[in-house]
Parts: structure tokens; sequence; C-alpha cells
């Protein structure tokens, strides 16, 4: 449910109405601030906001979104040491093998 | 595209495969004795099978899909009473493209257009409210459909008719909430479920407290999750660690969106504009308690159920769902889609049945149009 | 009177086209003249074009005949309007089955009301394409309908062109371990009217890709003398092609998403609508299967052409699996590409 996708607020076009351009790859569309409103209009400009039904529904917590990457990317890492691990054991317990053709 | 590339990460992905399946063999989970994992939000289900995540994860791991799309669980009756406003001389109905396709007991709103009432989909309840300003002669009609991430959008909207008078606009309101039908669910004793995959975009209004009673009353893992398919794949990490650590919590993999205690200007203008009613029709799970919304008394001029005398305004009869449907199993994780005796004879995408065959969020839907269960049944 | 001056003034009374212009009198007869066979300059004014080329009278030699009506809103839009693809879409359908393009007709279902201005620039934007295309417009014919009847103005197209001797491209001509080939961006036109529509408010730098095929398949054919087969990933976009062809031929194909040529502007559009760019139609793009031996050669063939400038290989044929189209994700997944029920919505969920 609720197809949301970030955006940028580009324009603020009605201040008083706390309407805004946002731009989602390149595509424009004007979007509500309302339930953003909270700081200055004028402190949006710039930020990447989570747009819901022509509404900016949440601002996006870049350093939130950076941790979690961080996380997501030493879970790769992790993976790939244990796979190596993996392979360097199969190698040594089977000399003849080239590989992980075989498995 | 920022904050949603980087969440498509193959790398990542492999490390979090790895991770998922180590912790599933830890708690031993097996394609048997699977743990079983609700994802609430249609959402999720649509991204789910969009990448083959199904497939992807350990095969202990059985997704079940919850009830959160708000176009599967709409009644008949409410569709009905959508034609029946949309019918009306003079009326101009809008609606999310969603809700064009969905059967009611005579005729979908598509069909409805073709008959001739003027139905007109929009992007936002705001363009709605645009077209009644530049139509002033005609009554435009909004179909307010959705859970708390669509409610703040309507309730705003209707603030500003309010504030600027304009008199030719009002919402059907079918608004429903998501904690009530989870409560229904967990207290149906055929239900076993293991932990949650919290709706990410419905908690950045609500905040991820109304879930408490998920792990304090039922024991059970609650993770509220984004929408990418590294988003889906950590939080399903997370609810099996809880899992593994004997811990029933609610976290949030969605920090970047979703604030501990929601968003505070979305839930002001959802409490001015709506109360909650004393219970809602949901398709498949019938009347639930206080899991559904409507217009406050302050913008009754607005409430189209007051306006054209229709719905809960006047007392209602429900509609019997069609024969052999299963829908309501289905959503209850009671039985796979495949399970159900119409899946792709009586019920596919072009003869759809059922509502979660017409939405694309839909189980059944995703399940044909991604092919789990084309799959599922070749492997048979 | 003033106007003496200029060579030939304008005899069309009015800036609008009346039921008059379609009753077969004298007003008829003005705006045929005027708006079109003063433009198209077919050779001869009987009913009927009269038609000889000599390709064929090689033998082995084959016509090619295909018809198409046109309807589109909004008549104009950027990167083309309803005439140039009225005239792009027909000789695209001729061209993708081995032939070159030769003769086109055309019927316009005018509305009444309708503007003399806009029929100026549709029947010039038609013949401007059919010349770059080395494609006469030889006959054709007009209707007036009360407005309301029509949406602006529908035209109709057939087009009749020349297969070679030998060639014989078809759907059931694909073989497993073949690979799919298409010439560029995809869903540009689908997204484009989406956003001049207006009804979406939503606004993007985006240009149809209407655009004539005919000199690139010839390119092609030139240099894959293995070419299996072609079609046009018009409406139902490219999976809709794929799935029909992959039937036909029975195939399966598989597609990598990583490989599918699609701007940024057109997956933004795809994501706040909740769209699929493998369903948006195109008017520009083709896919085509060639033997594995010969990609290359039909990768540096279609680049030759500018309509083949961003060509790519984006997936390749199998032995019948389950389905007919499926695709691999970037992600490791795998999906089915099922044909499209109905057309595609815009959703919120």
């Amino acid at each position: 449910m609720c197809l949301g996708i970030p955006g940028q607020i580009v324009e603020i076009t009605d201040a008083p109405r706390q309407m805004a351009v946002a731009e989602v790859s390149g595509v424009r569309r004007e979007v509500s601030l309302a339930p953003v409103a909270e700081r200055p209009l004028t402190e949006l400009l710039g930020e990447w906001v989570l747009i819901h039904v022509g509404f900016a529904m949440a601002v996006i917590d870049a350093d939130e979104a950076a941790q979690t990457l961080i996380a997501l990317h030493d879970l790769g890492e992790a993976q790939e040491a244990l796979e190596a691990m993996a392979e360097g054991e199969r190698a040594f317990a089977d000399p003849a093998s080239d590989g992980g053709d075989s498995a | 595209m920022r904050y949603v590339e980087e969440f498509r990460d193959p790398k990542a992905a492999k490390g979090v495969l790895g991770a998922i399946a180590r912790v599933a063999g830890d708690i031993g989970a097996t394609a048997q004795d699977s743990v079983r994992i609700m994802e609430i939000c249609g959402g999720h289900t649509h991204a789910i099978f969009r990448y083959g995540l199904d497939r992807l994860v350990h095969e202990g791991i059985d997704f079940i899909h919850g009830p959160g799309c708000p176009v599967c669980v709409l009644p008949m009756s409410r569709v009905d009473e959508c034609v029946e406003i949309a019918q009306r001389p003079g009326v101009i109905f809008t609606t999310f493209g969603d809700a064009m396709r969905v059967p009611g007991s005579q005729k979908s709103l598509g069909q409805a257009k073709a008959d001739g009432a003027d139905i007109r989909m929009v992007y936002s309840p705001l363009d709605a409210l645009d077209l009644a300003r530049r139509n002033p002669a005609r009554e435009v009609v909004f179909f307010g459909l959705g859970f708390e991430t669509t409610t703040p959008s309507t309730a705003l909207t209707l603030q500003q008719a309010h504030r600027d008078g304009v008199g030719n606009f009002s919402v059907f309101c079918n608004h429903i909430t998501v904690p009530p039908p989870i409560k229904a669910l967990l207290d149906d004793p055929h239900m076993r479920l293991d932990g949650f995959v919290g709706p990410g975009h419905v908690s950045m209004v609500i905040g991820i407290h109304p879930y408490d009673f998920i792990a304090r009353d039922y024991g059970k893992p609650i993770v509220v999750a984004g929408f990418e398919p590294l988003d889906l794949l950590q939080s399903v990490l997370m609810v099996l660690n809880q899992i593994r650590d004997g811990r029933a919590q609610v976290e949030n993999q969605y920090a970047r969106v979703v604030p501990e205690h929601g968003n505070p200007l979305s839930l002001a203008a959802m409490a001015d504009v709506y109360e909650v009613r004393p219970s809602f029709e949901w398709r498949g799970l019938g009347e639930i308690d206080a899991s559904g919304l409507r217009i406050r008394d302050a913008y009754r001029a607005w409430d189209a159920e007051e306006k054209f005398g229709i719905g809960y305004a006047v007392g209602r009869a429900p509609v019997r769902e069609p024969d052999g449907c299963e829908c309501g199993a289905v959503m209850t994780g009671r039985i796979k889609p495949t399970a159900c005796p119409q899946f792709g004879r009586g019920c596919t995408p072009d003869t759809a049945l059922g509502a979660l065959m017409v939405s694309s969020e839909g189980a059944c839907a995703a399940y044909w149009t991604y092919g789990g269960a084309r799959a599922t049944e070749a492997a048979q | 009177m003033t106007v003496a001056s200029r060579p030939s003034p304008s005899r069309l009374r009015g800036g609008r086209v009346t039921l008059a212009h379609g009753g077969g009198g004298r007003a008829m007869r003005v705006l045929i003249d005027e708006l079109f066979t003063s433009v198209f300059k077919p050779d001869s004014a009987e009913d009927q074009a009269r038609l000889m080329t000599p390709a064929l009278q090689q033998p082995g030699a084959r016509l090619a005949l295909t018809t198409d009506g046109y309807v589109v809103t909004p008549v104009e839009f950027p990167g083309g309007d309803i005439g140039k693809i009225a005239v792009c879409g027909t000789i695209n359908d001729l061209a993708v089955g081995g032939a070159v393009p030769l003769w086109l007709s055309a019927s316009f279902i005018i509305e009444e009301g309708c503007d003399i201005a806009l029929l100026r620039r549709l029947v010039a934007s038609m013949a401007r394409e059919a010349d770059a295309a080395g494609v006469s417009i030889v006959t054709g014919d007009t209707k007036v309908v009360e407005k309301g009847s029509c949406d602006t103005v529908f035209i109709t197209t057939s087009g009749v062109g020349v297969i070679a001797p030998g060639d014989d491209l078809r759907a059931e001509h694909i073989r497993p371990g073949d690979v799919a080939i298409v010439n560029g961006m995809l869903g540009d036109h689908g997204a484009t009217i989406l956003a001049a529509r207006g009804d979406l408010a939503l606004s993007a730098p985006l240009q149809s890709d209407c655009r004539s095929l005919g000199h690139l398949m010839q390119a092609v054919l030139t240099a894959c003398p293995g070419l299996r087969a072609a079609r046009d990933a018009t409406r139902g976009g490219l999976a809709s092609a794929l799935n029909e062809m992959a039937m036909a031929a029975g195939v399966s194909v598989e597609l990598d998403e990583s490989a599918l040529p699609i701007r940024p502007e057109v997956r933004g559009m795809c994501e706040i609508l909740g769209l699929d760019p493998l369903y948006l139609a195109n008017e520009g793009a083709l896919v085509l299967f060639v033997p594995q031996a010969e990609a290359d050669a039909a990768l540096a063939a279609m680049r030759s052409v500018p309509a083949g400038q961003g060509a790519a290989v984006v997936g390749r044929a199998a032995a019948r699996g389950t389905v007919p189209v499926t695709m691999r994700s970037a992600f490791g997944g795998t999906r089915i590409v099922d044909m499209l029920v109905g057309e595609q919505l815009p959703r919120i969920c």
C-alpha cells in the first residue's frame, strides 16, 4: 500500500498555501508541504522528501539513511569474507579442485 | 535515483541473504517447518514479487501476505455506493487509478464510466479540489481510499476546501486503519504467525508505537520496513534475529523516513477532520470494530455520505462475495492464493472475481503477474 | 483587393472545419485541394493511385500491405503529432516485416470545429516524415463528423511496400540462443503522452521517440543475413511485443533488467505513478532477434543510422520454459513479464 517516492524540493511556488515543486529523476510536480511545514518553508528548499499523492509526507533523514546503508554494506563485506573463507577451506580439503564448480 | 538505487545494491543483497540463511539455520527453519512472516502492507507484497525475494530468501522463510492493500479490503458494497454516487446527474467522480477495476456487485467504476458516468482518475486529492474550483456548476466527489499514509492528504484537502469555501466538493470516506485488522488476525485461533514486517509509509504518519501491543500482548516481533528490496531483506533479518534471541520488540528499519512518534502535523489534520467509526466492513474480514474513519460534523458539508444520503449515513446491507471466492482466507493468510479453487480458473486478472486479483498489490495478482504461483505449479 | 499581391490566397473561409467541408460540394473540394493534394502532390487526380516499381519485377519479390488507425490525445505533443505517428507507425509496420515502404494512403476523420491551422501543421508533418522515409502519400480521403463524434482528428493510413526475394522475417524463425536487440530508449512516447495530457500535472523534459524505422531495418537486413524477426514495440510496450514473438516462436525470452535502455525521467515517471516502463508505448522502438554470431553485426548496422544510436542487447531466447517472457533483475531475482491486462493505470498503492 501507499506508493511513496523520494523527491527533492526545488522551488517554493506558493508560500501561503505551502505549495512547492518537487523533482523525481527530472520529473516535476507541484506538491503540498503541509505535512512537513514545521520548519520554515525556505529551509525545505533542497531537502529530499517522501512524496505520496501530491504531498510531501516526510523529510528524509540523510544520517539515518547513511547508517542503514553502512549496516547493509557491512553485511555485504562480511558475506564476501565468509565466502572467501569457505572457498579457502574447500580448496584446502580438496587440493585437486580448481574452484567451486563441483559444489 | 537518490534513496532508491542504493537500496537495490546486489552485493549488499548477497550479504543480507547470507545472514538470513545463517539465522534461519540457527533457529532450525526448514521448508516443512518454516518461519511465517507476514508483510502487512500490499506495497511490500508487490516488492517481494517484483524482485523475486520469495525465491531468493532461505527456504525456511514463508511470506504470508497481509491485509494491507486498501483496494483489496474494500467491500463490494462500497464499490456499489461509489457507482451510485458517480451516476448521479451533475457529479464528477474522482478516484485514484487503483479503484477503477475493482468489481462491484453490478459493475466496476471503469464499467460505470463506459456507461456514461463522468469518472476521472486523479493523482492527488488536491487535483480533485482544483477540478471542483474549475467546475462550480458540478458536484465533484473524491473517493477517499487508503490507510493512514493517505488519510492526511484527504484531511488536508478537506481543510483547504473548508478554508476556501469550496461547496461543490466532497469526499466519500473509506479510510481505514492498520492496527485493528492486525489485532483481529492475532486473535484468530487458526492463524500461525511468527513475526511481522510493518508498513513503512503508514508508520511515517503514525509512528511505531501503535504496534506496541503486537510485541507486548502477543509476543510477536515486528520490524517497520522500507520498500526497496534491501529494506525488506534487512527487515526479515531483524525479525529472525529477534526470534533467535527470544525477543519480541517493535523495531524500525526505515528510520530515514519513519520518526518514532510519526508526523505531528499529519496526525493533527487527521484528528481535526476524522473520527473513528464504530465499525467498518472489510472484504474477507467482515465488520471490524473501530477500524474505519468518518468525517466529523464540523466537515459534514463535505461528507459525500451525508450529501448524497448513502452508505453508513443511511444504514446498509452487506453484499455477498462471489461464490467460490476465497479472498478472505487468502487475506488472513489461512491459504495461499493457489489454494483458492477459483485461482487461475474462474479468476485471472482478465476476469477478476475478487479484489486480490484486481489490485496490483493484491496477493493473487502478484502471484499471477510475477509468477510465484505459476513457478510453483511448474515445479509440481 | 488588399490581398491581390499574394500569389494564391486561401479560399478556405474561417479558421475551423465545418460540416460543409465534408458535404461533397465545393467547400470539400477546396479543403482537399488546399490542405491535402497541394502538399502530398499525388500523381493522379483519379480515385485510385496506380503504382509500379522495378523492385516488384524481380522473381520472388512480394508486396506487403498494412493498415492502422491512429488516435492520440493530445494530437500534438513534444517530439511529434498524430500526423507524424500515422506515417511512421505504418512505415514501421512494413519495415519490421523486411519490406521497403513505398506508398501510403491517408484517411482523415475530422471533428467539426477542428482548427484548420492545426490540420495544416499535421499534413505538413506527414509530408515531411514521408519525404524523409522515401515514401509517397498517393491517395486519401476525408470525412467531417459532428462535434463530439470524434476527438479533433483520427487518421488511418495504409501502407504498401516490397519485400526483396529471399527475405522472410517471422517470429516463428526465432531459435533458442538468439539474441534480442532493441534500437534505443524505451518508454519515451508513453511517458511523454502521460505528461502532455496534463491531468496528472507532471512535467518532464521528454520527447516522443516517434520516428521511421525503414532505413534502420534495411541496414540490418543488409548486415545480417540471419535476421530472424523484428517487431515494433508500440502499444503494450516491449513486454507485449516480446510475449507475442515468444509465443509465436515457441521459445522463452529472458530479459536482463540492467541492460534495458530507459531514461531516468521515464523511470521517475514510472516510480511516481506506479507504472512499469516495459509496458509503456513506443513509436520508434523495435526489438529484433538475430543469431548470436550476428549480434555484433546487427548492433553495428543499427548504430550506423540515427534511429539505432542507442541499440543494445537486452535478452536472449531459450528453449520454451513455463512462461514466454521472464526478466532477471540486477538483484538476482527473476520474475515473469506477462502480457498487460487492459491498460496500465496510475496507482497510489
